[in-house]
């Protein structure tokens, strides 16, 4: 049995900010919602099903908030499900999403990701324990610098590659008015002469702490027909892997490798750097972007870094990466993975305003999470797909 | 749609506190055992999904931990949802009616025991006008109940009945924490502990895990003798706030009922998860199960209610009874949030029906 065809019909994102101080969860999610139908031109009464993802509950003190959000949503009577799958539950969420419409249970199906991080300090949730150690209490960039270091060691790469990556996004971000950072004076000095966090990591080169929420509209084919400029799915998978085990390879995990191969196969892509045109990709430190180039393919291993040194993943570059201002720029982190996703689609539809690539016709999103072992992603086409 | 069915089904043995095991501890046996059960190892399970909530681990993103009970390396296809495991297995059911999946592993796993479960239920209110108020969820059920006693949808008496056959029919359970009973007239014997409610009408803090395969068409036929049939599986929600629904029908469990076909034909068995006595008549109710219908043979949540885990176990239940062909077509339901707000009906069936 073949799965339906799914399109994007309606993109919606808040704008994010450091505090979102007001508006309520609720009122965060459906600025976002909102948006969303009005760009698919639907109303709440046209949506069959709601999706939502969040990151851990703690980060707003809300248990199980769907409960709660069910009714801002419009879900009342409706069929709403609640995904989590740590950082990368935004582009899991639309996956499911995107399942309800593949298996022909729904035709239009609402899927919204958020976080209002400023109601918590997301530092101590993020400090996952480590077997057999004591606590750090580092956060995420204390659990990542290691590995970074260890990318570093293998690929021979210079110091200033994660400065590059920082400067590049954060001068992207200048082009999207929904980014939540706009920095003054930026330069690679003021990004190099920035404070080290977590050697070698600086603050310039960290993800902020973000409200924000992001929202699609999903429908069918005969959904997409209708739709001026739908983006169509291409392909989607998750993979998964745990934390710790012998020989676990946390600078290029296995579970990324296969979560590509998976939606390059289902979409047709042999070659990533030839045959995808712009791509949004979790880069919560600015060396993620070297490693993940690797890892999804773009690059051979231990010349990622080679890709950013040449600026080919600038706007102007042949690949261009993260146009939006990524990660870097906007971390709301539960909606991080679902921006990504949604900024893939505004590329294909020609809707990402001042960030836009002209011409892009396939586009790849991208979200990871937990200790690099939590893998969504999905490729979207301006063309619909012929299979 | 495609022929879903469960084709194994495993629990722990629920306890009031488990203090000895972790959650990851206390999930893997039964990890193990429903794949023994099946005879799969991970590497043939297409995909994976779980239900948990960090808020009764007391840990953010603890269902990472108890991936590692799963066995995932090399890297598999996998899910997770903060909510009752009979919703992890709808997800898992929708990913196989895509095709891109034929067998699903389905767990959940739920440890009340190291808070204090009536408080930590307050923080799943509105955060700004229920939550500061910290009303409790045996609070909230009271005031369901009385609401339901003066509209005469039940009584104290019934709710006693209800009460005596669940932990009646728990003897015969294994997995059951709470077995055994007091006749009805002496139980409302016993002090209200929140008018109307008695502690008899209240299901017990209970820890425990679950775990579910499911596959498709031939491949279930191949993995069982006797698979149990999804025919129908639907869920909805209702408005959150209990001044915004009448309490005294459960609207979305009547629609996910409708949805999920449960009156298409004679219902032999329904495993209920209904954690207050006066829920199990309004869900009866909502789902228009006449009296010739044995209602949670397995003791149900009034037994053992391992939240996370309890939805899930109504499911596995139902499905037990059709594979051994003590009955022919069952209706397993599970619910979530205060006061019956979220609520999922799936429909079983054997192979003759």
């Amino acid at each position: 049995m073949g799965k339906n065809k799914v399109a994007v019909v309606g993109i919606g994102q808040t704008r994010h900010q450091a505090t979102r101080g007001d508006v309520s969860m609720g009122g965060l999610v459906r600025e976002a919602a909102l948006e969303a139908l009005a760009d698919a031109e639907m109303t709440w009464a046209d949506i069959d099903a709601v999706v939502i993802g969040k990151a851990p509950d703690f980060f707003e003190g809300v248990m199980m908030p769907e409960l709660y959000l069910a009714d801002a949503l419009g879900a009342v009577g409706k069929p709403m499900l609640r995904v989590h799958t740590a950082g990368s539950v935004g582009g899991s969420t639309a996956l499911v999403a995107a399942s309800l419409v593949q298996a022909g249970i729904h035709q239009r199906v609402l899927t919204v990701a958020y976080e209002k991080q400023s109601e918590s300090e997301a530092m101590w949730a993020l400090t996952l324990p480590i077997p057999f150690s004591p606590p750090l209490v580092a956060g995420a960039g204390g659990y990542f610098a290691p590995h970074i270091r260890a990318y570093m060691r293998r690929s021979g790469a210079p110091d200033h590659i994660g400065v590059l990556v920082a400067l590049k996004d954060r001068q992207n971000a200048w082009k999207n008015p929904k980014a939540h950072l706009h920095e003054e004076n930026l330069s690679f000095e003021s990004v190099k002469d920035s404070m080290m966090l977590w050697d070698p990591l600086r603050y310039s080169e960290t993800c902020p702490s973000s409200d924000g929420a992001c929202a699609m509209v999903l429908t069918d084919e005969a959904g997409g027909d209708a739709a001026a400029d739908p983006a169509w799915m291409l392909g989607g998978a998750m993979r998964s892997e745990p934390t710790m085990f012998p020989g676990r390879d946390q600078v290029n995990p296995q579970g990324g490798r296969d979560c590509a191969a998976d939606v390059y196969r289902q979409a047709g892509i042999t070659d990533p750097r030839r045959d995808i045109d712009v791509a949004e990709v979790y880069v919560p430190f600015s060396w993620y972007e070297p490693m993940w180039l690797e890892n999804l393919g773009f690059a051979e291993e231990g010349s990622g870094w080679k890709l950013v040194e040449e600026g080919a993943t600038a706007m102007d570059g042949d690949i261009p990466w993260n146009c939006s201002g990524g990660v870097l720029s906007s971390n709301p982190i539960g909606a991080s993975g679902m921006i990504r996703f949604a900024e893939a689609a505004l590329q294909v539809r020609g809707r990402a305003g001042e960030h836009q690539i002209d011409g892009a016709r396939v586009a790849l999103g991208h979200a990871y999470g937990g200790g690099s072992q939590f893998f969504a992603m999905w490729a979207v086409g301006s063309e619909k797909p012929t299979s | 749609m495609r022929d879903v069915a469960v084709v194994a089904f495993a629990q722990s043995h629920h306890v009031r506190r488990e203090q000895q095991r972790n959650e990851v501890e206390m999930v893997m046996p039964v990890l193990h055992q429903v794949k023994a059960d099946a005879g799969l190892d991970q590497s043939q399970i297409d995909f994976t999904c779980s239900g948990s909530t960090d808020y009764l681990a007391g840990s953010a993103f603890s269902f990472v931990m108890t991936l590692d009970g799963v066995g995932a390396s090399p890297p598999i296809s996998e899910s997770h949802v903060e909510m009752d495991g009979a919703w992890a297995l709808y997800e898992a059911w929708v990913k196989i009616q895509t095709g891109a999946a034929d067998t699903a592993l389905v767990y959940a796993y739920g440890k009340s025991s190291p808070g204090d479960l009536r408080s930590v239920l307050t923080r799943q209110l509105d955060p700004y006008f229920q939550a500061p108020l910290w009303p409790d969820s045996v609070a909230m059920a009271a005031l369901q109940a009385r609401a339901c006693i003066e509209a005469g949808v039940t009584s104290v008496e019934e709710m006693a009945e209800v009460a005596a056959r669940s932990r009646r029919s728990a003897a015969d359970n294994p997995y059951a924490y709470l077995q055994g009973s007091d006749d009805p007239a002496v139980l409302l014997k016993e002090p209200e502990i929140a008018a109307p409610l008695r502690k008899h009408d209240c299901a017990p803090i209970t820890d425990g895990a679950a775990a579910i395969i499911l596959a498709a068409g031939d491949r279930a036929r191949e993995i069982s003798d006797a698979p149990a049939w999804i025919r129908g599986i639907d869920h909805r929600i209702d408005a959150h706030g209990i001044g915004l629904r009448d309490l005294t029908v459960a609207a979305s469990a009547r629609l996910a009922a409708e949805k999920a076909g449960v009156g298409a034909g004679p219902v032999d068995v329904a495993e209920l998860h209904a954690p207050f006595t006066h829920q199990e008549v309004l869900v009866r109710s909502a789902l228009g199960l006449g009296d010739g219908v044995s209602v949670n043979p397995s003791g149900g949540p009034l037994a053992a209610n391992p939240m996370i885990a309890a939805g899930l176990i109504r499911i596995g239940e139902a499905a037990g009874r059709i594979s051994r062909g003590e009955a022919g077509r069952a209706v397993a339901h599970a619910t979530s949030g205060p006061c019956l707000q979220q609520n999922l009906v799936c429909v079983l069936e054997g192979s003759n029906t």
